[in-house]
């Protein structure tokens, strides 16, 4: 039997109550209601695509962080934490924070300062035509594929843990977000999400209470790891010193320079998906202050998804297993170890607010990919590419129709994915070939004066060139792998790290080779777009604590504390 | 407008009362066969009336306002 048909015929997980199906349909009808709501104020460009650049520093830092707190996120890197041990936590620490924090002080000003509607955008401007359609095109047509791929992952979980029809799961949850994001644009994105947020909060919370309560602590739950996995999965650094002396089989350096320096500040602060919420902010210290917060929270989403997989491991008296060993042995698989939790702690009420957390997860992960493809298709395509006479309310109207369309190719994409399985790995490689030169193009053009149009276009090709021919390489003969990540040791996790590093790295060469032989722009022209040429606008004469280089202080302080806690 | 805070303070309060009312039932009647570990906690009548002060909290800290 195939391992994904297999899975289906798996009997469900937990068995949900009449009062958990009226928290979900309770759930339901408030994000329609709030959509509703809001239909009357996006009747403008800037309503609909940018939620009138208004948002305060709070709201628009935990759409931010809610937009990445999908539901597969959630469950897979529990799913992680259990295979690999608290390694895991490094995509939430070294694998954000930093990155995070540089968007907020360093990147932040000239993106809003310049008044982009997207990142595409300020590609256009800096840049010039070639790049922006580029990155506009790839990430436009990357982002509604990776929706459809996340839709369907979804309803394969709702079939597995609940039982759920997969046609109902996917028809039921992409009509709400269609319908929510359409009446209300990206301002109804944003109020979901931030509701979504507190939503997985109040779901999850809950498990690692319980967890550590019945584990006898910290320190017992420690113990409990090492006589069932090994001492290693409970330190973050200590084992980073060789490829074979962690779970994980990764070098310190793949952590620190590809995972922290270039993938993580690729996603944070390059995919428009997540920047979008922040360039809805009202102002420019909320634009600077939103990623702050939205590091403060993230630093602690650890203790709903880390520390839930590590739970399973210490607690859970089954052996969870690999996805295809699952299916032959008709056991659970590791990525089952959050809704096994779940269904461990959680009594009527608790566990219809533990999916609707799930639900949630999902709906505002498809809501940001929804919206980021919809202002990139009206705003960086359609209007240069194809109607650039049309007015303020045609776009609007484009704004709504494209948001249909999006959702509709991304139900195609799940049911393509749905025949073909082998889709999703693919697609999910494609997604991560353009996000680390692209980091490299936009962090030299804002950084670098000297830097051209046409460098910035060739460093990003190219660096997206060497990304796919990497994974290509490696596909075909998976023994490259030792080239890749420069170890005979490096197993699977180590190609992306490795993979984003050299593709940045070329991107980065050839920007700077091609600048030093072609023309730059004149000072006047890169005004608002570089740093060095931009009167950024400071508030004088206010307290500390109102500074967002403050806050950003408290947060590295925290961050650092934790790795050495952990290490 | 109604504010954001007011949709998740309402939130909160229905998934709250929701939550503590199957708890109370629960007390109540206890089920033959208890099939979730710790059950003894009684997590839900808590972890519900937590989140019903919170919404609360937030519903009336933020309710909407006539101008």
């Amino acid at each position: 039997m195939m391992p994904v048909m297999a899975m289906f015929a798996m009997e469900r997980l937990v068995k949900l109550a009449p009062v958990d199906i009226v928290i979900i349909v309770f759930y339901f009808a408030l994000v329609l209601a709030i959509g509703w709501y809001l239909k009357g104020q996006s009747n403008t460009g800037e309503d609909f695509f940018m939620a009138g650049r208004e948002m305060s520093s709070w709201v628009a830092g935990l759409s931010f962080l809610s937009a990445n707190l999908g539901a597969l996120e959630l469950m897979g890197w529990a799913g992680s934490a259990y295979q690999y041990g608290i390694l895991a936590t490094h995509w939430y620490w070294i694998g954000a924070i930093p990155a995070m924090l540089f968007l907020a002080l360093v990147m932040m000003p000239f993106y809003y300062i310049s008044k982009t509607h997207s990142v595409p955008g300020y590609l256009k401007l800096r840049f010039g035509e070639p790049a922006r359609a580029l990155s506009a095109i790839s990430f436009g047509f990357m982002t509604v594929l990776m929706s459809g791929v996340n839709m369907f992952a979804m309803a394969k979980v709702m079939q597995i843990v609940l039982g759920w029809n997969l046609n109902f799961s996917i028809l039921i949850s992409s009509l709400t977000v269609a319908v929510y994001v359409t009446l209300g644009g990206l301002r109804s994105a944003i109020f979901n999400e931030v509701l979504q947020f507190f939503l997985i909060w109040a779901g999850a919370l809950l498990i690692p209470i319980l967890g550590l309560y019945e584990a006898g602590g910290w320190g017992h739950l420690k113990v409990l790891i090492a006589q069932r996995a090994s001492e290693q999965y409970v330190h973050l650094w200590s084992g980073l010193g060789a490829f074979n002396s962690n779970p994980m089989g990764i070098h310190w350096t793949g952590i620190v320079f590809g995972l922290g320096a270039v993938i993580s500040m690729g996603y944070w602060t390059t995919d428009f998906l997540v920047v979008q919420r922040i360039l809805a902010a009202k102002d420019l210290r909320s634009a600077e202050m939103a990623p702050i917060i939205g590091a403060g929270f993230k630093m602690f989403v650890p203790l709903i998804v880390i520390l839930p997989g590590l739970l399973g491991l210490g607690l859970l008296p089954m052996h969870l297993t690999g996805e295809a060993q699952a299916a032959i042995t008709g056991g659970h698989s590791y990525n089952d170890v959050l809704p096994l939790m779940l269904a461990r702690y959680c009594g009527p009420g608790l566990l219809g607010l533990g999916v609707t957390a799930l639900i949630a997860g999902f709906m505002s992960g498809m809501a940001g990919n929804v919206s980021a493809f919809t202002t990139v298709w009206t705003y960086d395509i359609y209007r240069p590419m194809i109607n650039s006479k049309g007015t303020d309310k045609h776009y609007v109207s484009m704004g709504r129709w494209t948001t249909v369309i999006g959702v509709v190719i991304s139900i195609l994409t799940a049911y393509l994915v749905m025949h073909a399985a082998s889709i999703m790995d693919y697609v999910q490689a494609l997604f991560s070939f353009f996000i680390a030169p692209l980091f490299g193009t936009v962090v030299l053009g804002m950084l670098w004066k000297r830097a051209t149009g046409p460098a910035g276009f060739l460093g990003l090709l190219c660096g997206t060139c060497t990304s796919i021919g990497m994974w290509g390489w490696v596909h075909a003969d998976p023994t490259a792998l030792r080239y890749v990540a420069l170890s005979p040791y490096a197993k699977p996790m180590a190609q992306d790290m490795y993979q984003a590093l050299w593709s940045f790295v070329v991107c980065v060469i050839v920007t700077v080779l091609v600048s030093l032989v072609t023309k730059p722009k004149t000072d006047a022209e890169l005004d608002g777009l570089v740093m060095g040429l931009t009167k950024i606008p400071r508030v004088e004469n206010v307290p500390l604590y109102h500074k967002p280089i403050f806050w950003a202080g408290v947060v590295v302080v925290i961050f650092l504390a934790l790795n050495i806690i952990f290490w | 407008m109604i504010s954001i805070w007011f949709f998740i303070g309402f939130s909160l309060l229905i998934n709250g009362a929701l939550i503590l009312a199957a708890g109370l039932y629960q007390l109540a009647t206890p089920p033959a066969e208890v099939t979730i570990v710790l059950y003894n906690l009684h997590a839900n009548v808590w972890w519900g009336a937590l989140l019903f002060v919170i919404g609360l909290f937030y519903c009336i800290q933020f309710r909407p306002k006539h101008a």
